[in-house]
């Protein structure tokens, strides 16, 4: 039963969309966006969240998390999707935490997955480096010193630095641009000399910011896993961070969805409800029956990572690129469907496109991951 | 061992003991397809013998009742019959309308008399049923239809004339709408109706499609005979029963959707071939063939969820309504590939060079999957009424 949630998670997704509704909705957002704080998202909710144990809940039971798998936090993803609700769920856990658990030695994976699962440390990668996702384009360079390294290079797209603790930086020990091999992880405090950082408003409200790295110095004990040897578990981590990220896209669609037929239900023109002509009708139907599709394939995949599947590359571009497909067009028919309403900022349904195009660009958008599903399936 | 497990060593040896070895082998086309009948199309004695030994153990229809023919087999039970078979490349024996569309209409709406009488022959494959829904003017809008059957005391004499009946020159009997009043609504009125087909006042016409095939005929009745005893259900309450068995006529369609041939990625490359980065270098090509593929993954999947949400008693889910749309545009999308990848030689009409056309004519015959069974926009139509509950005006 890969494809339908067991009672446990079913209580699992009444319990986040209790909360999500109450502490962590749209509103909460907007008023964010409306003051000047750097905040990336609420710190006392955070907490809330910590204390149901929703930073462990992919996290083995060994490690301190809650051993829910990643189905488990699938669930809460797509309920933060519908509500919009802001956390560091993508930036430390479906990223951070995964990436520690792929490269880490053991000490370090002791150390800190049990600091993550209890909301005490909160990592954020570093990677982009140009206008689109090409992960393997790594020009940030790390020269080796007596005692460790020296780092120097820019970032983009960084998640949540306004809360986080420490940056795991993608940068080369070897190799030339483009090469898999040579790349190596750091840890890097976000307080260390030589980091600046820039927020970068998005149009999403989130928090993200460029970073420049001068002649930032670490340790050696601060490389996370093998020098030059990141790229297979940085690899593994997008795909688990692309299924999550379409995740949060499957709730954010169909939340969009859903209000856009109910306001077909209630709107009035010429005499009738706009949602009886077949002219929309059939466009709303098809779009429902994407939806499905799109819900089957996050099920899949988000239970190829539990069982450590062989496919999961292919699964990982299939899932988002087909979430970044139909996201694209149900928040465009969403706009277009509320008609001048649809335009305005205080009604709720821009934020959902805005939140959606930020989703979808973030580790490969859809020509990305069409282009590698294409490559992988041998064409 | 489990009594399941038991069950699965007696499928097992049982199997590799009674399946012929031809029925072992892949089914290349319709025509290997077996669907019984009075007089059985038969491309190879040993359809019919694997047949009729598959109906003495009621595994024609597995999952049926075994008074009804069926072998009475639980959900599990008969996965592990599947798995079994599939594990030896073992053919389907019986592939039947009957089977797939009016026995689980009559399991939910017919008598106990009337299904002692015609499930056991359609498990056994004796008798071959066509469909007799769609009229001239009576297509989508299917309840228009105005094929009349008048009440004569212990029998029905029917006249009208229907169309699209999918194989009516090889059928025994037909499930048949008929109005038997025209006092009401047009959805009041119709009836369900059993009846033999060998008789002198039925004729049958076969129509030449754009494929060149003939599967379906316009059917004619001219004081056709129905016996009283065959009518399922009441007199004018018949489109509760004909709704129902096109969710089944649906289902079997919108598996075309799921049939995954050779690569479509792979036959592209052999004709563009491939650039330094291993990518099929027609680009345009290359995103159509990507999309289709990832949309017919998603589409198996979403296929396999429902099943999973049934078997986990959640009911079959808004999900389904969507499989007989989405499906047969897929199976469309796939055929329009199949021309464009193989150019020339998908385009041929005859000869051995060209398999006898099959790719042209196989395109051709899947532009009525989305006609067939409730057309596409209908299908849409059903999704925003039902499932939207999108106003009516």
């Amino acid at each position: 039963m890969a494809l339908v949630l067991n009672e446990e998670q079913v209580m699992l997704r009444d319990a986040a969309l209790g909360f999500l509704s109450e502490n962590a909705t749209l509103s909460h957002l907007r008023k964010m966006r409306d003051s000047d704080s750097a905040s990336p998202y609420d710190m006392n909710v955070w907490k809330k969240m910590v204390e149901m144990g929703w930073a462990g809940i992919a996290i083995d039971e060994g490690h301190g998390g809650l051993g829910y798998g990643f189905k488990g936090l699938g669930i809460l993803l797509e309920q933060t999707g519908r509500h919009l609700s802001a956390s560091p769920l993508h930036s430390a856990i479906s990223v951070g935490a995964t990436l520690i658990d792929k490269l880490g030695n053991d000490i370090q994976k002791a150390k800190m997955l049990r600091e993550i699962s209890s909301g005490s440390f909160l990592p954020t990668l570093g990677l982009q480096e140009s206008e689109v996702h090409n992960p393997t384009s790594i020009s940030t360079k790390a020269e080796k010193t007596s005692t460790g390294f020296r780092l120097s290079g820019n970032k983009v797209m960084v998640m949540d630095v306004h809360a986080c603790d420490n940056f795991i930086i993608i940068a080369r020990t070897s190799g030339a641009s483009e090469d898999s091999a040579g790349l190596t992880a750091f840890l890097v405090s976000v307080k260390a000399a030589g980091v600046s950082v820039a927020r970068t408003p998005m149009v999403d409200s989130r928090n993200y910011s460029r970073i420049k790295l001068s002649n930032v110095e670490v340790e050696d004990s601060d490389v996370l896993g093998e020098v030059g040897g990141a790229w297979d578990g940085l690899s593994e981590t997008l795909d688990v961070a692309n299924i999550c990220l379409a995740a949060e896209l499957l709730g954010l669609s169909e939340e969009a969805f859903q209000r856009t037929v109910k306001y077909l239900q209630e709107r009035k023109q010429f005499g009738s409800f706009i949602g009886s002509f077949q002219g929309l009708q059939h466009r709303a139907a098809e779009i429902f029956a994407e939806l499905e599709l799109c819900r089957s394939l996050v099920m899949q995949a988000l239970q190829a990572i539990d069982d450590n599947s062989h496919e999961l590359p292919l699964l990982a571009s299939a899932t988002k690129a087909k979430l970044c497909e139909v996201a694209q067009r149900t928040t465009n028919e969403a706009i277009q469907m509320h008609g001048g309403i649809g335009m305005t900022d205080d009604y709720e349904i821009g934020f959902f496109i805005k939140r959606a195009r930020v989703l979808q660009h973030i580790f490969g958008d859809y020509n990305y991951h069409l282009d590698r599903y294409a490559l992988l399936s041998g064409f | 061992m489990s009594e399941l497990e038991a069950f699965r060593h007696d499928v097992r040896s049982w199997l590799s003991e009674n399946c012929p070895k031809s029925m072992r082998e892949a089914v290349k086309g319709f025509e290997d397809l077996y669907s019984g009948g009075r007089n059985p199309e038969i491309s190879n004695p040993d359809q019919k013998i694997w047949c009729d030994r598959m109906a003495k153990r009621g595994w024609t229809v597995p999952h049926w009742p075994e008074e009804y023919g069926g072998g009475g087999l639980n959900s599990e039970e008969v996965n592990v019959l599947q798995e079994e078979m599939h594990l030896i490349g073992a053919r389907r024996p019986l592939d039947s309308f009957g089977i797939s569309m009016l026995g689980p209409a009559m399991l939910e709406f017919a008598t106990e008399e009337q299904k002692l009488e015609h499930l056991p022959p359609i498990c056994r494959g004796d008798i071959r049923w066509c469909q007799g829904y769609s009229e001239p003017n009576a297509g989508s809008d299917l309840a228009s239809l105005q094929t009349k059957a008048e009440d004569k005391g212990d029998h029905f004499l029917i006249n009208g004339q229907k169309i699209w009946t999918s194989y009516a020159d090889k059928c025994d009997w037909i499930f048949c709408l008929v109005r038997t009043d025209n006092s009401g609504t047009k959805h009041e009125g119709i009836s369900f109706l059993l009846f033999d087909m060998h008789q002198p006042g039925v004729t049958v016409r076969p129509i030449k499609l754009i494929s060149g095939a003939s599967p379906f005929c316009e059917t004619y009745f001219d004081n056709a005979y129905a016996e009283k005893r065959n009518l399922v259900g009441e007199a004018g309450k018949g489109w509760t029963i004909a709704k129902y068995l096109l969710t089944h006529e649906r289902a079997m369609i919108s598996s075309f959707g799921t049939v995954q041939g050779k690569s479509l990625g792979e036959g592209a490359i052999s004709v563009y071939g491939k650039d330094h980065s291993g990518r099929m270098s027609n680009g345009i090509l290359r995103h159509a063939i990507a999309q289709y593929q990832l949309d017919a993954m998603a589409f198996s999947t979403t296929m396999s969820r429902v099943g999973e949400e049934v078997t986990s008693g959640q009911g079959l889910g808004a999900a389904s309504s969507i499989f007989k749309y989405y499906g047969t545009e897929l199976n469309k999308r796939r055929n329009e590939l199949n021309l464009a990848v193989g150019g020339e030689s998908a385009l041929g009409w005859e000869g051995e060079a060209y398999k006898e056309g099959e790719v042209a004519r196989d395109w051709l015959r899947s532009k009525g999957n989305s006609i067939e069974g409730g057309t596409s926009e209908v299908q849409l139509n059903i999704v925003a009424k039902r499932v939207l509950e999108l106003p009516s005006e």
